[in-house]
């Protein structure tokens, strides 16, 4: 390698950094789907898919050929060059937002920091803005669709997603001042010290935030009980009527990427991201390729439980309303937002 | 690097702009004026002012335009007639642009110096830090003009409550 | 994506809706005032079956509705003008699919008026018996889907898992799941067999801590009750006028039910109370179906504490089948047997009608007989048709998301609308 320039060197690590999380995203949203299933199965009395492959484990590659091999229908009236790009900016969009997170501790070889794509300095804002990106999949899939449905699908996912992105940038607020930094690996180092108890959920005071996360994210990601925009007893299945083989597919996983990114975010912001939750009570590894794997596994463990949360809140709770659902995003969780960030700047700025 | 960017980006916005002008279709346009955007928060980036980019998405591209797009949706405008325009318009208006277009290129290039510059290398290295200083600005030395903006800001929006609010 | 400016060439006689619903509604024109017409199934997840409804909405706001029916229509009404008596069982058992012995107990009661039948006494409360886990089976059908609608997937699989205990029931003493046709004319069809009444009241004693279990997921749930308070009002006198009948009606504060006011197959020997609400939204009746499982559950209780001994079928050689092991050892038997399984029996000549309280409201069978052994008509009228009626007035001016709850709330069934 010796005869590499250090750009070079970077360049192919990077690419093969990409390419291996493409692969590990792409498998996790499609067993994610097979999670849900499972688990909502078992919710309501019923098994799940268990009949391809032990357990149902190769569900996920059966669904993926059958959706292949679907015929992929183009409405007559469908405004076609919309019509295709939607999907494909509702899937970039789901994936690249997790090119910012960090998902292990910080291990470099030949200098480049192997366990994260890229590391920006306003990684959160990237992660937001991305986030506002996918906002136009939606709209012009229901808009291109020339379908009544779909458009009042997108209608109510864009002015949805609009309203609780609000409420989601301001709960994040409150982790960003006690970080001092828009940095992802910054603000996971803020919640390193101490395991469990230096978490921005627990020890640092942020659990009104998470709630507030937590609700405005299961309504960013169209998820129930904010599914309104895909409500099948309501719109039919909302803005993606009209699609069909892999351009629903590519929203279906983009539906499933974003929950992951969500999951991801919360990990970093709240759960202290890759950090170990006993601290330092356990002992520091002393095979460096453990101390490379353990922070992933934490990482993993921590998004997949909040995967499964999501998965428990879809098979209990009901579906909003349309108006309900606006009141609540912006007559509630923006007023507690606020409050928050004006409860933890006072803290902050009266500690010095 | 940077001038492979900026040169990308630019004739990316460059050429947004224009289709944004030549589309028929209100959509289209609006989708143009989002690739003009995003080239533009690159252009910012590629300035050190990652701040600004990431605002100009999540503002612009993430929130204006998407009422943009909403609206046109809502409305459901259709194509739009190609009309010939005022006369007026090509008789002052090409000699017009051409003017202002060399006007203000004499300026920046002879008066370049003049606007300063700025300290690119700490920026991109991430040494000074751009969120603390633009915050700097805005809470500290701007603070009554910044707050009398979003006074006027919110002064507009009741003023749009107003008026599309349906007479009971 | 205009409003619809010319007649959707997709939806053939979407013409008469829109103009009808021009007409007669509210006169309104979805070109001018910038509404939407959006065509509500007949293949949409949450219409029911094959219910059709033309809305127009402006943004989310329902400003009109037309329901527009027939896309089950298997023409049974006719059907059975060409079936003797007998064989016009099975059909009834295909009106309202989810509650086939109420259909069954109907028909029965008016051809037994017809005949001037004497029904045993076992009989009668074996009708009782069946006709309340009918209910149980037709609400329980209802809480599951409305539950749907709304979103909360779990109540669904819940409900049916207690279904199918209920449809093992059905198959044990009838042999058939869904379509039992276990009431026959002049009594039931057979001897429940040993043991069911042990299994019948097992799962009884069970139930009650499985309709907890359904309101521990709903009940308290501030989006379910936001969902379903103050939605679909409807008047007391708007609801008389319409004809509804059943949970609906009770809910407006019409205290009447059939099975107190004018009791049929000794209904009037069970104690049990008719829940009634004032609020008429969604939420009162979710509550009252609710309670009207509980009270079921009692009646069902006190049928299998009280079952008489004594014969399952009325005394008429001539009417009813005669036993298997009759039939093979008695010459008369065996020509009853073949006198009414091949030319059927007559009936004198008449009409008559009765009238139960089925799940989903009033049920009528009105039969006329020109004294031969084939009906000269059968009208059946259920409540369904009578509440689909009401959907208008319900939804006018509210939601999209209301319109689904609403519906949920009326609990129709197709069958019986279309027939």
């Amino acid at each position: 390698m010796s005869h590499l320039t250090d750009f070079q060197i970077f360049l192919i690590l990077s690419i093969l950094k990409i390419a291996v999380v493409l692969v590990i995203t792409l498998t996790a949203v499609a067993y994610t789907v097979l999670l849900e299933r499972k688990l909502l199965g078992r919710m309501q009395n019923r098994w799940g898919p268990s009949r391809v492959g032990p357990f149902g484990l190769l569900q996920p590659l059966a669904d993926g050929i059958k959706l292949f091999l679907k015929e992929d229908l183009m409405p007559m009236a469908s405004e076609r060059p919309l019509f295709i790009l939607a999907p494909i900016i509702a899937l970039s969009c789901a994936l690249i937002s997790v090119a910012v997170v960090p998902f292990g501790a910080v291990t470099r070889i030949a200098g480049v920091d192997m366990f994260d794509i890229s590391d920006i300095n306003i990684g959160l804002l990237v992660i937001l803005g991305i986030t506002s990106i996918g906002v136009y999949g939606i709209a012009l899939s229901g808009w291109s669709s020339n379908n009544k449905f779909a458009l009042l699908g997108s209608l109510r996912a864009t002015s949805q997603v609009i309203s609780y992105e609000l409420a989601l940038g301001l709960s994040l607020v409150g982790v960003v001042l006690r970080a001092g930094s828009l940095r992802l690996r910054d603000i996971v180092d803020s919640q390193a010290g101490h395991g469990l108890f230096s978490w921005n959920l627990i020890g640092g005071g942020q659990i009104i935030a998470f709630f507030i996360y937590l609700m405005a994210a299961y309504a960013e990601t169209n998820r129930a009980p904010f599914d309104l925009p895909e409500a099948e007893s309501e719109l039919v299945a909302g803005y993606h009527t009209e699609y069909s083989s892999m351009k629903f597919a590519m929203f279906f996983m983009a539906e499933y990427a974003n929950m992951i990114t969500v999951a991801c975010v919360a990990t970093l912001l709240f759960l202290g991201g890759a950090s170990s939750p006993f601290g330092n009570l356990l002992p520091t590894p002393t095979s460096p390729i453990i101390a490379a794997i353990l922070p992933i596994f934490w990482f993993v463990l921590k998004v997949f439980s909040f995967l499964c949360l999501y998965i428990w809140v879809r098979a209990t709770v009901p579906r909003f309303r349309y108006d309900q659902l606006m009141s609540f995003g912006w007559k509630f969780l923006l007023p507690v937002a606020i409050l928050n960030i004006i409860a933890t700047s006072l803290v902050l700025a009266l500690r010095g | 690097m940077q001038l492979a960017l900026f040169i990308i980006f630019g004739l990316l916005a460059v050429a947004g702009a224009i289709n944004f002008l030549l589309q028929r279709h209100p959509i289209n346009s609006a989708l143009s004026l989002i690739v003009v955007m995003m080239s533009l928060a690159v252009l910012y980036w590629s300035l050190g002012a990652e701040f600004l980019a990431a605002a100009q998405v999540i503002v612009y591209s993430g929130a204006v335009m998407v009422l943009f797009v909403f609206v046109v949706m809502l409305l459901n405008a259709g194509e739009e007639e190609r009309t010939h325009g005022s006369r007026a318009a090509y008789f002052a208006g090409i000699p017009g642009a051409t003017a202002i277009f060399c006007l203000l290129s004499f300026v920046f290039l002879t008066n370049g110096k003049a606007f300063g510059s700025t300290d690119l290398i700490n920026h991109l290295t991430h040494t000074t830090n751009n969120i603390a200083e633009i915050s700097q600005v805005l809470f500290r030395d701007l603070l009554l003009p910044f707050e009398v903006t979003s006074v006027l800001i919110l002064v507009a929006i009741l003023g749009a409550v107003v008026l599309a609010r349906k007479e009971q | 994506m205009a409003p619809i400016a010319a007649p959707d060439q997709i939806n053939p006689g979407i013409e008469d809706v829109l103009a009808d619903a021009e007409r007669h509604h509210h006169g309104s024109d979805p070109i001018a005032d910038q509404t939407m017409v959006i065509n509500m199934g007949p293949q949409h997840p949450s219409t029911h079956g094959v219910l059709r409804l033309v809305l127009e909405i402006d943004g989310e706001t329902v400003v009109s509705m037309a329901p527009d029916i027939g896309y089950l229509h298997t023409g049974i009404e006719k059907t059975c003008e060409a079936k003797f008596y007998q064989q016009v069982v099975p059909l009834t058992d295909r009106i309202d699919y989810l509650s086939p012995m109420t259909n069954n107990t109907a028909y029965a009661l008016a051809v037994e008026k017809l005949l001037d039948l004497e029904i045993p006494e076992k009989a009668q409360w074996l009708r009782v018996l069946f006709n309340e886990l009918m209910r149980l089976n037709s609400h329980l059908v209802w809480l599951g889907t409305h539950a749907m609608d709304i979103g909360a997937l779990t109540v669904f699989l819940y409900c049916f898992r207690e279904r199918e205990q209920l449809l093992r029931i059905f198959e044990a003493v009838s042999g058939q799941r869904m379509m039992t046709s276990y009431i026959r004319i002049g009594g039931v069809s057979m001897e429940p067999p040993l043991g069911l009444f042990d299994d019948i009241r097992a799962f009884l004693l069970d139930f009650p801590s499985k309709i907890d279990e359904y309101e521990s997921l709903l009940q308290n749930n501030p989006i379910w009750i936001n969902r379903l308070k103050d939605v679909g009002h409807i008047s007391r006198e708007d609801a008389i006028a319409l004809g509804v009948t059943g949970p609906v009606l009770r809910a407006a504060g019409v205290d009447f039910d059939l099975r107190r006011d004018m009791p049929y197959s000794s209904y009037e020997k069970f104690q049990f109370k008719v829940p009634v609400s004032t609020d008429s939204d969604v939420w009162a009746r979710y509550i009252l179906r609710m309670e009207e499982m509980r009270e079921s559950v009692k009646i069902c209780l006190q049928a299998l504490d009280g079952m008489p001994e004594g014969r399952i079928v009325a005394d008429a050689p001539k009417i009813i089948l005669p036993d298997r092991e009759q039939m093979k050892t008695q010459m008369e038997s065996l020509i009853h047997h073949f006198k009414i399984v091949t030319e059927g029996f007559a009936v004198p000549a008449g009409e008559a009608t009765s009238s139960v309280e089925a799940a989903h409201g009033m049920m009528n069978y009105y039969v006329v007989s020109d004294g031969t052994s084939k009906p000269y008509r059968v009208h059946m009228r259920n409540a369904d048709y009578a509440n689909l009626q009401a959907l208008e007035t319900m939804c006018k001016g509210r939601l999209l998301a209301d319109v689904v709850a609403v519906i949920g709330s009326l609990d129709i069934v197709l069958g019986a609308i279309d027939r």
